[in-house]
């Protein structure tokens, strides 16, 4: 699948599984699990599988996954809509607060005018929405070269470059 | 007031350059009206009733002649000749064209001003007192702090996208005039017990449908403390805050809804993990912030000048306006000046580019070049020494600017409505005019004296109907405009929300019912009763008489407060 990542477009093999169909089988390969699943799941994963990621929306928080981060590879993160926000936070928590150091994924409406925010919050891949165009995407991690306060990216708060 | 170095005049260049590029994609096709939509909100872009309107930021109100030049050549250049101050001391044009606003931001940021967060879902442009740096009841000047919050607030990556609109205020008055207590965060700059200052949170406050009066969750903040302890607000605000009800998304209903205990709690766990970082303000950044608003070098003689007082004695429509128009100033000898944009006739709130380049020129010559938007949709000269008031009188009347109606009856607030705002269920500025046109005696408006109407086009409350002490709300029954009055309400230190009157009345009796309202309060006032001091004395009831005379016993079994 074509994704962003680390700014650039890239060809990854993580398949993003939305729902589980009880009735066929997992694909093969690296798969992004729904994060309920894989915690129901997690024994018989763990012993199936050498890596592992799984995706979560807004509705369930990011404490619930802390305990099982050094299992994870990738992180995806859900915008089922543009204007839903809980992701940022999310996002900023995994990396600030709990260290995650694997892949945090966009996944979901990505485009091109969230990802300068979606950087800052600590996102390094990014899933855009199927009809969008990644090359064009690619400028909006352009759009500003200075940050007025701190977040997940190693931005100083400018009031501390200004003395 | 605060200069712009390079990193500021970098960021709203950017931000002209960025949105000149989504405007530029939208006009191709690229981007969807779904998709643009929520880019244009966050740069104060509006689609309206007959056009766009844009609104543009004026940070804590305060601007410079500079500024207000700026704003009236947009006018002139893009728009019908006129701007419309906002409740939120905001500026706002109601007829530009899409493809021009690129252009107008680029003015804008000439004269460092933007439209940044004017509108969306994101941290709304910080309020304060519009008497901030000049109140002789103020603890400490306000806006170095608004200023602060606004950098950090301005395209904050985590809280662009909120559950809902956001805005917060801050006084550092002892009375307050920036409604603090019906934001979403309101902020009291108060002393404690060892002296310090700091900050009283209050948090949840707000109007709308579902109005409420904030509490304060914490009494006493550190100053050093403020940016960790709202992004730790925020935070718990956009994680838990709803999204699945519009009408339920303001922190307000987060703050209800989990109960003032439980949401401080969640409040202060967070601020615990983010106290220390990087938000921890230190004093050296204070200071610079507070260096931008020092006071101008007053002449210590000014209370001096006798002849303020003989032009007060002697012309009668000067010392009517000295009597209403003047607030006190901190100085001896100076005063601040409020020119009323409440003239009969003109829509609350609008200047004509022609009014702002003669205000501005005013403000160069009498009050160091500043100029305050109010609350109440007014500007103020916050500077002015007592021996230039005769003069600044004259040449404000040259452009109909010296109304003496501050704080009286024609002074009032009123959203656009149905005139140019697609939500509204029913006109605000006829009812302004109509009550102009019935209270156009001079004598009975200051025989009146300090009374607050307030008027909203529809529940959204743009016009703070619910803290006026005569609220008129436009609602619409079967496709017609009826209004629904409230009284009562105020949004200052004894904040509470107006009481309702009775069922909503006629279009056309809106003027004829606040004359049999008056007509109460003119009848039982005592000595130096306002009317919100009878109202509150007296009860609802002697006014619901006689407003509705045919409704007997049935109402007072259900005035059960
Ligand atoms: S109160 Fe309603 S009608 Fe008035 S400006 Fe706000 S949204 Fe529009």
């Amino acid at each position: 699948m074509r994704i962003i990542k680390d700014k650039k477009i890239i060809d990854d093999d993580w398949s993003l599984v939305r729902d589980i169909d009880s009735s066929a089988p997992l694909p093969d390969g690296n798969v992004i699990l729904p994060f309920m699943y894989w915690q129901e799941n997690r024994d018989a994963l763990l012993k199936q599988n050498a890596t592992h990621a799984v995706w979560i929306d807004g509705d369930i928080e990011t404490e619930k996954l802390v305990s099982y981060l050094e299992y994870y590879a990738l992180i995806a993160l859900d915008f089922p809509v543009f204007k839903d926000g809980r992701s940022y936070t999310h996002a900023r928590l995994l990396r600030e607060r709990y260290g995650f150091k694997g892949d945090l994924r966009a996944i979901g409406e990505v485009l091109r005018d969230q990802l300068f925010f979606l950087q800052r919050c600590g996102i390094d891949s990014y899933q855009l929405r199927e009809d969008k165009d990644a090359e064009d995407a690619l400028k909006g991690f352009e759009d500003f070269t200075v940050c007025y306060q701190a977040a997940a990216d190693d931005v100083v708060p400018v009031y501390k470059s200004r003395r | 007031m605060y200069k712009y170095d390079n990193y500021d005049q970098t960021i709203v260049d950017e931000r002209v350059a960025q949105f000149r590029d989504q405007t530029a994609r939208f006009l191709a096709g690229q981007l969807s009206e779904e998709e643009f939509r929520p880019l244009r909100l966050m740069n104060g872009l509006y689609i309206q009733r007959y056009a766009p309107m844009l609104r543009v930021a004026i940070p804590y109100g305060l601007l410079s002649s500079q500024q207000l030049r700026m704003l009236a050549h947009i006018s002139r250049k893009y728009d019908k000749h006129y701007a419309h101050f906002s409740t939120r001391q905001n500026v706002q044009f109601n007829w530009p064209a899409l493809e021009t606003v690129p252009d107008i931001l680029a003015d804008l940021a000439r004269v460092e001003m933007h439209a940044i967060q004017t509108s969306g879902n994101d941290i709304r442009n910080t309020t304060s007192d519009q008497f901030a740096g000049i109140a002789v009841d103020e603890l400490e000047d306000p806006r170095p702090y608004c200023e602060i919050i606004r950098q950090w607030s301005t395209f904050h990556p985590e809280f662009s996208f909120l559950p809902r609109k956001f805005k917060i205020a801050v006084t550092g008055a002892v009375h307050d005039r920036a409604a603090v207590k019906v934001h979403d965060i309101g902020l009291f700059l108060v002393k404690n017990d060892a002296g310090e200052i700091g900050f009283n949170v209050v948090v949840g406050g707000g109007l709308g449908r579902t109005p409420f009066i904030g509490p304060s969750i914490r009494p006493f903040l550190e100053k050093q403390h403020l940016l960790s302890y709202l992004e730790a607000i925020l935070r718990v605000y956009n994680r838990f805050g709803r999204r699945d009800n519009i009408y339920r998304a303001r922190i307000k209903i987060l703050v209800n809804d989990l109960g003032k205990e439980e949401f401080t709690r969640q409040v202060e766990a967070e601020w615990n993990h983010i106290k220390d970082s990087v938000l921890k303000l230190d004093q050296q950044e204070i200071e610079r912030m507070k260096s931008f608003f020092t006071a101008p070098d007053y002449d210590q003689n000014a209370a001096e000048d006798n002849s303020f007082e003989a032009a007060e004695k002697s012309n009668k429509a000067f010392a009517t306006w000295v009597k209403r128009n003047l607030f006190v100033h901190k100085i001896a000898g100076y005063k601040a000046v409020i020119i009323s944009l409440k003239a009969p006739g003109i829509a609350p709130g609008d200047a004509t580019d022609e009014q702002m380049d003669h205000i501005a020129d005013l403000a160069d010559h009498y009050s160091y070049g500043e100029i305050v938007v109010t609350h109440d949709q007014n500007l103020v000269l916050p500077n002015v020494k007592q021996a230039d008031l005769f003069d600044l009188w004259q040449k404000l009347s040259a452009k109909h600017l010296a109304t003496a109606n501050i704080g009286l009856l024609t002074d009032m607030i009123c959203c656009p409505g149905l005139d140019f705002c697609s939500l509204a269920n029913a006109g605000s500025i006829p009812i302004a005019n109509q009550i102009n046109e019935k209270f156009d005696d001079i004598d009975y408006l200051h025989d009146i004296g300090d009374i607050k109407i307030k008027m909203s086009g529809c529940m959204n409350a743009c016009g703070h109907h619910h803290v006026g002490h005569i609220g008129i709300l436009g609602v619409s029954k079967k496709g017609e405009e009826f209004y629904q009055l409230t009284l009562g309400g105020s949004s200052e230190n004894d904040a509470c929300l107006g009481e309702r009157l009775g069922p909503a009345v006629a279009k056309k009796e809106v003027a004829n019912v606040i004359a049999r309202l008056l007509d109460v309060y003119v009848e039982q006032r005592q000595e130096e009763e306002r009317f919100l001091d009878t109202f509150r004395r007296i009860g609802i009831k002697p006014f619901k008489d006689r407003v509705y005379p045919k409704q007997p016993v049935k109402e007072e079994a259900c005035a059960n407060h």
